[in-house]
């Protein structure tokens, strides 16, 4: 009965993974303790997103101890006089304070159409596959106010961003065959616009913001795991002791 | 003992049954010597109970209950407070972890019959527990703020309108407003830390005040009561303390081994205890795709929409839901075969008990699965 539960119980796990959509998602491959790929995503991060997009839960200085960098280099590198320009005092944010940005959520809505979300943790919203497939699906359509669509998330509000660095590209209909060789229509893009960045270099500074965004939905990522095994080896240590006790007072219980 | 702390406990004794509440509960509360694993979850759960409490006191330290802060201040503690990040998962892993225990320690109720003569109000009084405590678990998933707080209670809060003739103006009542808002979340937030948790005190010091007055159950069903030694102890009976309290030492140990393990490996358990969807804030003007609630509601939120609206009323599925868990106060009047434990019962008995398992599991998984038409 106890295997006849289990197998139930596991037949049913993969039922109840989330609905994605129905894009294929690529996968992603995160590494936390890559700090050069944070620094570089955090880097991508404040160049290209942080300034429509808020991270508003998440301050400077924490991503700088975070990223091993020094406060000096947060302050002078990333944090951008377009951030204070609007803000209500007029002057420079500090490294402590949340990475805000100047544009109000009513402007936002009126310049894209809806509210722009905050990016602290969108990674634990949308999963990092899903940013990581959506950052690289960006295609020209005309018929868009910013010229692009995506096929991840259709008639997005969003521009291409990060154009300058993929370029732009334009769908196609390429031929393609399903495991049974029938031939089959597949979605495929031609580049119209080359962008600064080969693929290979856009797939990977895309794996890098990805990979900060990951760290920025949930900065205790970077101990837990550690610690994790620490209280765990721990336990098990407690368990070996507890047990023995246990055993050393139920001698005389028959 | 030294004859200075002898006189301290004979000074306090004289003043309060500190000596004598000792050996009722522990020293001298005699046990059966046959618990099982089964007979872990009761001490489990009360562990579990002081943990949610403990780490529920530190996380109302920095929790703003205020529809423009709430998610914001779930995220401050999640990263400017000192090890905020683990007090929150210990509480929601906690949650989680409640009901597993609850859910395990019910079912061995179920096995062994302990519901049953003399022990019926151990039985009331652990129900109530379970009400009190799905309560707080609702109650408190609205806190996060997050899309799926919000639109889960929406989805309950509503429950109450289907209720015919005074429905609508009740579930204003509860809300505080017409829809979910800053002050359904200020009173489920004074309901979720003072209210429930002091009910569910309450009922757990009844729960067992009841269970040491008649004695433990055990998996034989058999009362050790019953063959008392020429001491007036029973022959099968152990004290409590010590061998119960080293031994249950053990399952505690064990018990946090898979805590730890989901709370730093995976605290979401894909999805299971922390849902994606959380981690949007709530937005009043845009409704989730797929309202879920939480795992340990799913059988019950099964049975409400399997049950079709009758006279356009969803009222008649609403009295589903609530029977399967008022059925359950019921029990020890409706099994009331003398024979306790599943062990010594016929086999019908047996697949009921699988029947009932089962039942429990498929109706879970339906639960969150996005409903469908009865022929498509």
């Amino acid at each position: 009965m106890k295997k006849l539960i289990a197998t139930l119980l596991i037949s049913l796990m993969p039922t109840f993974a989330f609905a994605a959509g129905k894009v294929q998602l690529e996968e992603v491959e995160i590494n936390l303790d890559n700090k050069a790929s944070l620094q570089r995503g955090a880097k991508l991060f404040v160049n290209y997103c942080l300034n429509c997009h808020a991270a508003s839960y998440m301050r400077y200085s924490r991503m700088a101890k975070d990223l091993e960098l020094t406060d000096e280099q947060v302050e002078e590198n990333m944090i951008f006089p377009a951030d204070f320009s609007k803000e209500k005092d007029g002057k420079p944010k500090k490294i402590g304070q949340l990475m805000t940005v100047a544009m109000s959520a009513e402007d936002g809505k009126a310049y894209f159409g809806t509210a722009v979300p905050d990016l602290s943790v969108i990674a634990r919203a949308r999963g990092a596959d899903w940013i990581y497939t959506y950052l690289k699906s960006f295609y020209i359509d005309e018929s868009r106010p910013f010229g692009v669509n995506n096929t991840v998330f259709p008639s997005v509000g969003m521009p291409h961003a990060l154009w300058e660095l993929e370029g732009l590209k334009r769908p196609v209909h390429a031929k393609g065959a399903d495991k049974e060789g029938h031939e089959k229509l597949a979605l495929d893009f031609e580049t119209v616009v080359p962008g600064s960045m080969s693929a290979a270099e856009y797939d990977s500074a895309v794996t890098d913001l990805v990979n900060f965004l990951e760290y920025m939905g949930e900065p205790a990522k970077l101990v837990r795991y550690t610690m994790g095994v620490y209280v765990l080896g721990f336990l098990f240590l407690l368990f070996i002791v507890s047990y023995a006790m246990k055993k050393e007072f139920w001698k005389d219980v028959h | 003992m030294t004859t200075k702390t002898q006189a301290l406990m004979n000074w306090v004794d004289a003043r309060f049954p500190m000596t004598k509440m000792w050996d009722d509960h522990m020293a001298k509360y005699y046990a059966p010597k046959n618990f099982n694993f089964w007979y872990f979850f009761g001490s489990l759960a009360l562990l579990v109970l002081v943990l949610q409490i403990v780490t529920g006191i530190f996380l109302t330290m920095n929790y703003k209950p205020d529809a423009t802060l709430a998610f914001a201040s779930v995220e401050y503690i999640m990263r400017d407070v000192n090890y905020g990040w683990l007090i929150r998962y210990m509480h929601s892993t906690g949650a989680a972890a409640f009901f597993v225990i609850i859910y395990l320690h019910m079912y061995r109720g179920l096995m062994y019959g302990s519901f049953k003569q003399p022990r019926e109000l151990i039985w009331l009084f652990g129900m109530l527990i379970y009400l009190a405590l799905m309560a707080e678990a609702f109650l408190g998933y609205l806190l996060p703020w997050g899309q799926m707080s919000y639109w889960g209670a929406q989805v309950i809060v509503n429950l109450f309108a289907a209720v015919p003739w005074v429905g609508e103006e009740l579930s204003v009542w509860i809300r505080g407003d017409y829809v979910v808002s800053d002050a359904t979340l200020n009173r489920f937030f004074a309901f979720h830390v003072i209210a429930v948790p002091f009910i569910l005190v309450g009922l757990v010091v009844a729960h067992i005040i009841a269970l040491h007055e008649v004695g433990s159950n055990n998996p034989d069903g058999v009362e050790i009561k019953k063959t008392k030694g020429a001491d007036g102890i029973p022959l099968d009976g152990i004290p409590f303390h010590p061998y119960y309290s080293v031994k249950d030492i053990v399952g505690v140990v064990v018990f946090l081994m898979f805590f730890s393990a989901v709370l730093f490996f995976a605290p979401e358990l894909g999805g299971w205890f922390l849902e994606k969807e959380n981690f949007i804030p709530a937005d009043p003007l845009k409704t989730p795709e797929h309202i879920v609630p939480l795992w340990y509601f799913t059988p019950y939120y099964a049975i409400l929409r399997a049950i079709p609206p009758i006279w356009e009323s969803q009222f008649p599925g609403v009295i589903a839901m609530g029977m399967a868990i008022v059925f359950l106060f019921f029990l020890p009047w409706l099994d009331r075969h003398p024979v306790r434990s599943m062990r010594y019962r016929e086999p019908i008995f047996k697949v009921n008990m699988f029947i009932f398992i089962v039942s429990f599991i498929v109706l879970g998984w339906l639960g969150t699965q996005p409903s469908t038409g009865i022929l498509s």
